[in-house]
C-alpha cells in the first residue's frame, strides 16, 4: 500500500511498492498524458513533478513517492502552466507531441525557478529531455515567449 | 508468401483518370468519397456506408478522414488545409482522422493507387487533387440543397466559414448534410485558381494545427494510450541475435507471478502477457529461453564495414549509371582524387517505441496502431486470425515518431500483436516493446561504404566521376522488388547518387549489394542519408583541389538544373557568402535532391574545446506550392536536427551478431543543446506541391563536414564524427 498525493487529491495503491510511478499513473490509475520512451531516466518523456521537482517517473518507484505529492500533466494549472501550453500552442511547438508532456512539465518548473531564464539556462534545464523530431529550437522560442507573457 | 499477401488485397488501380467522387447519405449526414470510373451514382436516400474523405454530420461535425499516417510530419494539417480551401467550412468545426479499410478511397496516387500507405514523403502531393476535389464536391451539394430548400438559385448561394447564406437566410453544414446528401454527385467540380486561395500557402496565423493543443496537455492518444476493457499487455522477448529461433523455453516461475495472464511463444518470441506493463516486466525476468543460433548473423559491424572497404575497391556487381567512359576520362586527368566514406547503421529509434493493440472477438479482428501500410497489415491480421481482410478494422492512431520504422512490408509488430491475442483466446493485448527492444529489434538503415574517384584537368573541370556503393537492399526480398529493384540496382541504395544535378562528362555508379543478417529498412530519407554525404563532401574536396569557391563549382555544372541552381543561389544570399563569416566560425555547404524536393543548406560552425558546434543552418527548399508554410519550416527544422544528431554521434554497432547498444545511453541523438539556429527559406513555386517530411535531412551531415574542414582541414568521411576512427 501506497498513499500519496496525486494532482491534489490523496491516492492510495496498493499494487507493489516497487512499482516505477510511470506504470502506477499509466496502467493503475489511467492518466496516459505521462509517457513512456526509455525506461532508464534517458529521455525525458516521463517527467512529473514531485514536491514540485521535475523528476522522471519511470526510475522513481511508488515506495519512493510515499507521502509526496506527485503533480501530473494533467494536474498542472496555474499563471505559468498556462503561459507555456499558450506559448506551446502558438508556435505549434509538437510534430509528432510524443516528449511534449515531459517537455512542458520540465518547462513549466523551469520558469517556476526561474522568470527570465537564458539560452543556457533552457539548455540546462531540457537538454534531459529528447525530442526525436527536433522540435528544439522551438521549444527554446517558447519558452522565451511564455516568459515574455509572465514578465 | 508476403506477395501472396499483397496479391490477396483487394487492389484496384484508382488512377487520376478513374477518379469520381460519390456521395451518400449515412444517419442523416453527408460522406463524400471515391467511386470507381463506370459505376453509376449511388441512388438517392442509399444508407450504404461510403468510407469517404469527408463526413459532414448532421451534429455539425467536418470530419476528414486521412489516407496518410501522422507521425508528427503534419499531414492532417495539410489535408485539411486542401480540403478547406474549397469546402469552406469554419475551421474549428473540423477534426481530422485516420481513414483505413478501402484502397479504392485511400489508395496512395503516387504509389499507383492500388495500395494505402505514407512513405517517400508523397503524402501531400498524392492528396493535392483528391481532397480539393472532395472539399469542392462537398460544397457544391451543400450549396444545391440549399437552393432546393430556399428556392433560390445556386449561383446565389455563397459558403463561408461553415454558413451557406442567401440573403437573410442562412445554414448550418449540419442542418443540410441530409439533403445534400440526396443531391447529385457533380462530375467535374472546377478548383480554385491560385490566386484565390485564402488557406493554401498561407502562415500560422490563418490556420492553427488542431492537434497541437491536446499535444501540449497530454491528452492526444497513442497507441500506447488504448483502452479497451479487459486489456491486457504483453513484453515480448526477442532471439538475441537476428535470425536465432527460439528452441525451447521454460515459463513456469513467470506464470505463477502476480498478475500474469499467460507466456506465449509466437514466431517473432516469448510474449509474456500480464494485466500491466511492470507485471509483465518482472515475470519477463523470469522467463529463461533456448535459442537455435545456427542459422543467426553473428559477424561484428566492424568486421563487415572491413568487408565492405575491401568490397569497394573491387568492380561493382551492378551498374546504376554509366554515362561516357570514366575509364577514359580518369586517364586524361591531370589529378585524380579519391575518397572512402563510411555509414553505420542507424536505428530509427523514435520515442514511442514500436507497438500494438489487437482483439480477436466474435469473428471479427481489431488492430489499432500506427499503421503506415494498413491494407497491407490488415492482409496480415486477416491470415494470422484465420478470417478474411474484410473482418479485420484497422484503427489508424497518431504515433510519436516514425521515421519509416513503422512501414514494415511483414508487419513486424501488427503480426505479433495480433499472433499473442489469437494465443489469449482473442483477448485484447497491447503488445508493447521496450526501449531496448526497440532498440535491438533490427530494420535499420543500412551500413554502407561508398568509394569515390573523380579526375580534374589542369584549368580544374570534373573530367569523370566514379562512385561505387557498398552494402544492404532494402526492397530485396520485399513484394515491393518488382517495382524498385532492376538489373540488381535497387533504386534506395543509389538514389541520391545515380543522378546528379551535377554535369559530368564521363560518369558511373556501382552497386554491390552485400548479403547479410540484419534486418534493414528505410530510414528518413532513405538512400540519400548516405548518398548526399558521400556526394557533397566529395564535391567540397573537388573544389578544393579545382581551386573554387565551392557554391561556384557546383553552379558551373548545373546549367541543366534551374531549380536546384536556384535553392544554392537563394540560400548562398540569405547567408551572405560573398562575405566572410563572422570571427571564428566557418561555413559549408550542401545541395540535396530527395523526393522530387530540392535543398541547400549552409552550416555555420565552430570548435570548441575540440568538439563541433553547430551554430547556425541557413536553408533554402524548393518543394513546389507551398502549402502550409510553417509546417515546411517545421519539417525543416526537425529534419536538420535528426541528421545532425546522426552525423554527430549516433551509429548502431554489432559484436559477434548481438546489438550493443540497447538505450539512449548508448545510441545517442540529438539533444536541445545541440539544436542549431535555423532559418528556412521556402522558393515561391507554382509546380504541384512534393513533400518535405524528409528532404531536410540529406544535406546536414555534409555541410557540417564541410564546415568542419574549414575549422579543422581534417576530411570527416567515417560516420559518425564521434567514431573511434576519426579520434
Amino acid at each position: 500500500m501506497t498513499t500519496f498525493n496525486l494532482n491534489g487529491q490523496t491516492r492510495t495503491l496498493s499494487v507493489d511498492t516497487d512499482t516505477p510511478l510511470l506504470w502506477a499513473l499509466r496502467d493503475t490509475i489511467g492518466l496516459t498524458g505521462t509517457k513512456y520512451g526509455c525506461g532508464q531516466a534517458l529521455c525525458g518523456a516521463c517527467t512529473v513533478w514531485i514536491d514540485g521537482q521535475p523528476a522522471r517517473s519511470c526510475s522513481t518507484t511508488l515506495a519512493d513517492v510515499a507521502g509526496k505529492s506527485v503533480t501530473t500533466i494533467e494536474g498542472v494549472a496555474g499563471r505559468v502552466a498556462e503561459a507555456v501550453q499558450n506559448a506551446w500552442t502558438k508556435l505549434d511547438v509538437p510534430q509528432c507531441g510524443y516528449c511534449q508532456s515531459g517537455q512542458v512539465m520540465a518547462a513549466i518548473a523551469l520558469l517556476n525557478a526561474n522568470k527570465k531564464p537564458s539560452d543556457a539556462d533552457i539548455d540546462a534545464a531540457l537538454s534531459g529531455n529528447i525530442c526525436r523530431c527536433a522540435t528544439y529550437q522551438r521549444i527554446r522560442s517558447a519558452v522565451h515567449e511564455a516568459a515574455k507573457t509572465l514578465a | 508468401m508476403l506477395t501472396k499477401l499483397m496479391s490477396s488485397l483487394p487492389a484496384p488501380r484508382a488512377s487520376r483518370r478513374g477518379f469520381l467522387l460519390g456521395a451518400s447519405a449515412v444517419a442523416g449526414g453527408l460522406v463524400i468519397g471515391f467511386r470507381p470510373a463506370g459505376t453509376a451514382a449511388q441512388t438517392a436516400g442509399a444508407a450504404r456506408a461510403l468510407t469517404g474523405y469527408i463526413r459532414i454530420g448532421a451534429d455539425n461535425t467536418v470530419t476528414i478522414l486521412s489516407a496518410h499516417l501522422d507521425m508528427g510530419q503534419g499531414i492532417y494539417h495539410g489535408i485539411a488545409t486542401l480540403t478547406n480551401e474549397e469546402l469552406r467550412a469554419d475551421w474549428s468545426q473540423i477534426k481530422v482522422e485516420g481513414g483505413s479499410g478501402n484502397p479504392r478511397v485511400f489508395g496512395n496516387v503516387l504509389w499507383g493507387g492500388a495500395i494505402q500507405g505514407t512513405g517517400g514523403s508523397t503524402g501531400l502531393a498524392s492528396s493535392y487533387d483528391r481532397y480539393r476535389q472532395a472539399g469542392a464536391a462537398a460544397r457544391h451539394m451543400l450549396v444545391a440543397a440549399a437552393a432546393d430548400e430556399w428556392s433560390v438559385p445556386a449561383g446565389q448561394i455563397t459558403v463561408e466559414n461553415g454558413v451557406i447564406r442567401h440573403g437573410a437566410k442562412q445554414a448550418t453544414f449540419g442542418a443540410l448534410a441530409e439533403r445534400a446528401a440526396r443531391q447529385p454527385v457533380p462530375a467535374n467540380v472546377k478548383l480554385k485558381d491560385a490566386k484565390d486561395w485564402t488557406y493554401i500557402g498561407k502562415d500560422i496565423d490563418v490556420l492553427a494545427r488542431h492537434d497541437s493543443r491536446q499535444k501540449v496537455n497530454g491528452q492526444q492518444l497513442y497507441t500506447i494510450d488504448v483502452k479497451l476493457p479487459g486489456l491486457l499487455t504483453a513484453v515480448m522477448i526477442h532471439p538475441p541475435l537476428f535470425g536465432a529461433t527460439v528452441k525451447s523455453f521454460d515459463a513456469a516461475k513467470a506464470k505463477g507471478m502476480p498478475g500474469v495472464v499467460d507466456v506465449v511463444q509466437v514466431p517473432r518470441g516469448i510474449a509474456v502477457v500480464a494485466e500491466g506493463m511492470w507485471p509483465a516486466l518482472k515475470a519477463r525476468d523470469a522467463v529463461s529461453v533456448v535459442w537455435d543460433e545456427s542459422k543467426a548473423e553473428k559477424r561484428s559491424s566492424d568486421a563487415l564495414i572491413k568487408d565492405y572497404r575491401a568490397l569497394a575497391l573491387q568492380p561493382g556487381q551492378a551498374v546504376a549509371a554509366n554515362t561516357g567512359n570514366v575509364e577514359q576520362g580518369l586517364r586524361g586527368a591531370a589529378r585524380v582524387l579519391e575518397a572512402t566514406f563510411t555509414f553505420p547503421y542507424l536505428a530509427h529509434a523514435a520515442l514511442e517505441p514500436l507497438n500494438a493493440v489487437a482483439r480477436i472477438e466474435n469473428g471479427r479482428v481489431d488492430v489499432w496502431g500506427g499503421h503506415q501500410m494498413p491494407d497491407i497489415y490488415q492482409a496480415i491480421s486477416a491470415q494470422i486470425a484465420g478470417v478474411t481482410p474484410d473482418k479485420v478494422t484497422m484503427h489508424v492512431m497518431k504515433t510519436g515518431g516514425g521515421f519509416g520504422r513503422r512501414a514494415v512490408v511483414d508487419g513486424d509488430i501488427i503480426a505479433e500483436a495480433v499472433s499473442v491475442s489469437r494465443a489469449v483466446g482473442g483477448r485484447p493485448v497491447k503488445v508493447q516493446w521496450t526501449r531496448e527492444n526497440d532498440m535491438r529489434g533490427g530494420r535499420y538503415r543500412p551500413a554502407y561504404v561508398h568509394h569515390l574517384k573523380a579526375g580534374l584537368d589542369k584549368e580544374g573541370n570534373v573530367t569523370a566521376w566514379y562512385n561505387h556503393i557498398v552494402g544492404q537492399s532494402i526492397i530485396a526480398g520485399t513484394p515491393f522488388e518488382a517495382g524498385y529493384v532492376t538489373n540488381g540496382v535497387d533504386t534506395t541504395s543509389v538514389e541520391g547518387a545515380q543522378k546528379l544535378p551535377y554535369a559530368f562528362p564521363n560518369m558511373k555508379v556501382d552497386l554491390t549489394t552485400t548479403q547479410v543478417g540484419v534486418p534493414v529498412l528505410w530510414w528518413r530519407a532513405v538512400g540519400s542519408t548516405h548518398t548526399a554525404y558521400a556526394v557533397e563532401a566529395f564535391m567540397d574536396e573537388l573544389a578544393e583541389a579545382a581551386g573554387k569557391d565551392p557554391i561556384q563549382f557546383r553552379l558551373g555544372l548545373m546549367k541543366d538544373h534551374p531549380r536546384q541552381a536556384a535553392v544554392l543561389r537563394l540560400a548562398a544570399d540569405k547567408a551572405g557568402w560573398d562575405k566572410p563569416a563572422p570571427a571564428g566560425r566557418f561555413r559549408g555547404v550542401a545541395l540535396a535532391e530527395s523526393f522530387n524536393t530540392f535543398v541547400a543548406q549552409i552550416a555555420e560552425v565552430s570548435v570548441v574545446n575540440g568538439q563541433p558546434k553547430v551554430h547556425r543552418v541557413i536553408c533554402a527548399i524548393d518543394c513546389g506550392v507551398a502549402v502550409n508554410p510553417d509546417n515546411i519550416r517545421a519539417q525543416v527544422e526537425g529534419g536538420i536536427g535528426f541528421g545532425l544528431g546522426a552525423v554527430l554521434r549516433s551509429q548502431l554497432t554489432l559484436k559477434e551478431g548481438a546489438v550493443v547498444e540497447g538505450n539512449f545511453d548508448g545510441y545517442e541523438v540529438l539533444r536541445l543543446d545541440d539544436m542549431p539556429e535555423v532559418e528556412t527559406h521556402i522558393m515561391p513555386s507554382t509546380e504541384k506541391p512534393t513533400g518535405v517530411g524528409e528532404p531536410g535531412v540529406p544535406p546536414i551531415g555534409p555541410a557540417v563536414a564541410n564546415a568542419l574542414y574549414q575549422a579543422t582541414k581534417r576530411r570527416l568521411r567515417v560516420l559518425p564524427f564521434t567514431a573511434a576512427e576519426n579520434a
